[in-house]
């Protein structure tokens, strides 16, 4: 994003960040998680859960701002985003 | 103090602190002393729109804890056997009070009747027991509004008081004993660990401990076929399981719940067999008869459901022939029948309702009976 | 590859997790609507073991089987009475009503009616899918006009219900509308509704992708879209111009909130014996 003129606290601001988990076997493949994550962090996945629903894939990890959309949209209680401490490198996990 | 009256009175003797009604004739009586009394005693009245949100109701204040009641005649009767059935399934104590007048349908409104006996058996889809009184007098209304909410607690069901117009609007003399002197029961207690309670697992009587809500036991209680922790489990197994537990704790139980009364039937030919004001008639014809050189005896049906079978049994073995009396047109006489099993003849005196049945009508039919007609 | 960390469901603790996965339908928007209403009972600082959970019959309904709290699926239609009761006697208790458009303002109506004109102190949440689901898809005192569902086939001749109007002409001092998709809002609704006294009633709107959503041409997306493109948010609207039409537009907000002695609370101070 291109600032006319930066804003006066652009050094104190610090975008969250979130790590997604989601638990598969509850997951109906509804594509809700997907379609409305506002940064893309989820796709479609090839995979089966054991009732034959494709859950979704975590594609691009880093960029989850722990919005809890996901988590707040599922009617599956299926996912959810926890935060991640900025310093500290977020793992690639899926239970 | 009248019939209605000496019932709102025992339901506040027994404990009752929640009524949920609606008008209707004759039981509008009850609804209206519970109005005034309760909320001197700490309690709730609420006048809900019709008969199935009462019902509704009482279940929810029970489940909240709190001993209930509602109280209507037929029209409303009927309109509240759904929820009775949750009732029953959800294993709930309250009592439900039928002041019964000439139906069917809107039918007399003013009149007394015993018509409603059989629907208070079966009146609700599935099937199930259920525990029903049948008053005489208002003394009467009195105590047995206490053994309703006695029994329901003990049993975790809907109780039925099966009154009529007549006995519910007789004045006659009521004694409200000391309260130290009335015994009272309330459902059965959870014990041990709140996250590992099982809200249907049966105690040693075959009765459920009750958890009310907002005590921390988080239950669930749904009309669903349920297993014992509450959830529904749809499959014919658990239903059998569930209607086998909710039917045997009242079968298990019978003796300790049924109560008759006899009247000169020691040595009795004739047996007459009749509860609520027809009873009263009864007592007249035995003492009519019995003036008459005829060996008549009475036997009065205090539990009318579940049916007192093996007092019948017993009866019809030693007696020459039964009479049912009742103000209907042969209800409680099928069950008469049935226990009978054709050892002696079964005769019926009744009619459908609007007035009460003579003791002379009665007699006559003790004749053909006794073999004098 | 699992996590160390414990894979926990923020909700799990108010969730009867041995009964997950549940019985909606994938893109079904009930679940939604009560994961929406556990966010906001378990942030609502009440002691849970006071929140009491009250359903009817049908898909909404079955959301009561869900919480792990005092919860009470009762007959279809009569939740709302039987909360009343629940309250009347435990007036600790913070009773939530939580069941579907069918089994609250059609069988159900009347009990709304007389509740909401008592101002009894409850919070209903009204999961609206525009049809009767649980049994297959039948028209609803909801469904849209021309609306296909499996008792009209070929169109719907009646018209909806507008809720938010029926529940302020009988009184109801909280009236909201949100769709599923509005998420927070809803949430931050029920918390409100849980937080005052007085009968709120909450209408979600969600799609039943099986019932009314197949017969109708919406796929869940689809009706998600309709949710995000056609409605507009206007907190204090009067609710008898809140327009609920799939084409035209579908006004969302609290409409409604003002202060009025709960039954109760007239019970207390009019009908109790006076010193």
């Amino acid at each position: 994003m291109k600032f006319w003129r930066v804003p006066l606290d652009t050094e104190q601001i610090v975008v969250s960040k979130g790590m997604v988990y989601i638990i598969e076997d509850r997951c109906k493949g509804c594509g809700y998680c997907i379609e409305y994550c506002p940064r893309d962090v989820l796709e479609a996945s090839e995979r089966f859960n054991s009732k034959g629903y494709h859950p979704p894939a975590i594609k691009q990890p880093d960029l989850c701002v722990n919005c809890h959309y996901c988590e707040a949209i599922c009617p599956d209680f299926a996912i959810y985003s926890l935060e991640v401490p900025v310093q500290s490198i977020p793992e690639l996990s899926i239970q | 103090m009248d019939g209605d009256s000496a019932c709102a009175e025992g339901a506040l003797a027994a404990g009752c602190r929640f009524f949920a009604g609606y008008p209707i004739t004759p039981a509008t009586e009850i609804a209206e002393h519970m109005a005034r009394r309760l909320p001197e005693l700490g309690g709730v009245f609420i006048q809900m729109e019709d008969e199935i949100s009462a019902m509704a109701a009482v279940l929810g204040a029970s489940c909240a804890g709190t001993k209930s009641m509602t109280a209507t005649s037929g029209p409303g009767f009927s309109l509240m056997m759904e929820n009775i059935g949750l009732g029953l399934v959800m294993e709930t104590p309250c009592v439900v009070v039928n002041v019964q007048r000439a139906g069917p349908s809107t039918g007399l409104p003013t009149l007394g009747a015993q018509g409603d006996m059989m629907q208070a058996r079966w009146g609700s889809h599935g099937h199930y027991e259920i525990i029903a009184l049948a008053p005489a007098s208002p003394q009467e209304l009195f105590f047995q509004t206490i053994t309703a909410f006695n029994l329901s607690e003990t049993y975790r069901l809907p109780v039925m008081i099966m009154a009529d117009e007549v006995v519910g609007h007789l004045f006659e003399r009521v004694i409200i004993p000391d309260p130290s002197k009335i015994g009272l029961q309330s459902r059965p207690r959870p014990k041990g660990r709140k996250d590992r309670f099982k809200p249907f697992h049966p105690g040693p009587n075959g009765v459920a401990p009750m958890a009310n809500a907002g005590e921390g036991y988080r239950v669930h209680f749904t009309g669903l076929t349920h297993d014992e922790k509450g959830y529904p489990v749809m499959t014919p197994e658990a239903h059998s399981e569930m209607v086998s537990r909710i039917t045997g704790k009242i079968r298990a139980n019978i003796s300790k719940i049924i109560q008759v009364e006899e009247y000169r039937l020691e040595d009795a030919d004739v047996a007459l067999i009749s509860y609520g004001i027809s009873s009263r008639s009864s007592l007249a014809a035995v003492d009519e008869a019995r003036e008459q050189g005829i060996r008549a005896g009475l036997l009065r049906l205090v539990t009318v459901w579940p049916f007192p079978e093996h007092a019948i049994r017993e009866l019809a073995k030693r007696v020459k022939c039964l009479i049912t009396v009742e103000l209907n047109l042969g209800q409680m006489h099928l069950e008469v029948q049935r226990c009978a099993g054709g050892m002696v003849p079964a005769l019926l005196v009744g009619h459908a309702g609007g007035t009460v049945i003579t003791p002379a009508r009665i007699l006559e039919t003790i004749h053909v009976g006794s073999g004098r007609g | 590859m699992n996590n160390n960390r414990s894979q926990n469901h923020p909700l799990d603790n108010i969730l009867r997790t041995d009964r997950i996965p549940h019985i909606w339908c994938p893109g079904c928007g009930i679940g939604t609507a009560f994961s929406a209403s556990l966010i906001a009972i378990q942030s609502a600082g009440t002691d849970l073991a006071n929140t009491v959970v009250v359903s009817g019959i049908g898909c909404s309904g079955r959301g009561a089987g869900y919480v792990k709290l005092d919860s009470y699926h009762t007959t279809h239609g009569r939740a709302i009475p039987f909360a009343t009761g629940m309250k009347l006697a435990n007036p600790e208790l913070s009773v939530v009503v939580f069941s579907g458009d069918g089994d609250l303002f059609a069988i159900g109506g009347n009990h709304f009616l007389h509740a909401a004109r008592r101002n009894m102190d409850l919070t209903v949440i009204c999961v609206n899918n525009f049809n009767y689901g649980m049994t297959g898809g039948q028209a609803a005192a909801t469904t849209p006009n021309l609306a296909k569902t499996s008792t009209t086939p070929l169109g719907n001749p009646e018209t909806p219900f507008n809720l938010p109007l029926l529940a302020y002409a009988s009184g109801a001092t909280y009236v909201a509308r949100w769709t599923m998709l509005h998420t927070r809002d809803l949430t931050q609704s029920i918390g409100e509704a849980l937080a005052r006294k007085g009968f709120s009633f909450i209408e979600v709107l969600v799609p039943c992708p099986t019932g009314y959503g197949r017969r109708n041409r919406q796929k869940p997306i689809d009706s998600l879209k309709i949710y995000q493109e056609k409605t507009i948010v206007k907190n204090g609207a009067n609710p008898a111009e809140v327009i609920l039409d799939f084409k035209q537009g579908i006004t969302l907000g609290k409409f409604v909130e003002y202060d009025k002695p709960t039954f109760a609370e007239a019970y207390e101070r009019i009908c109790r014996p006076r010193a």
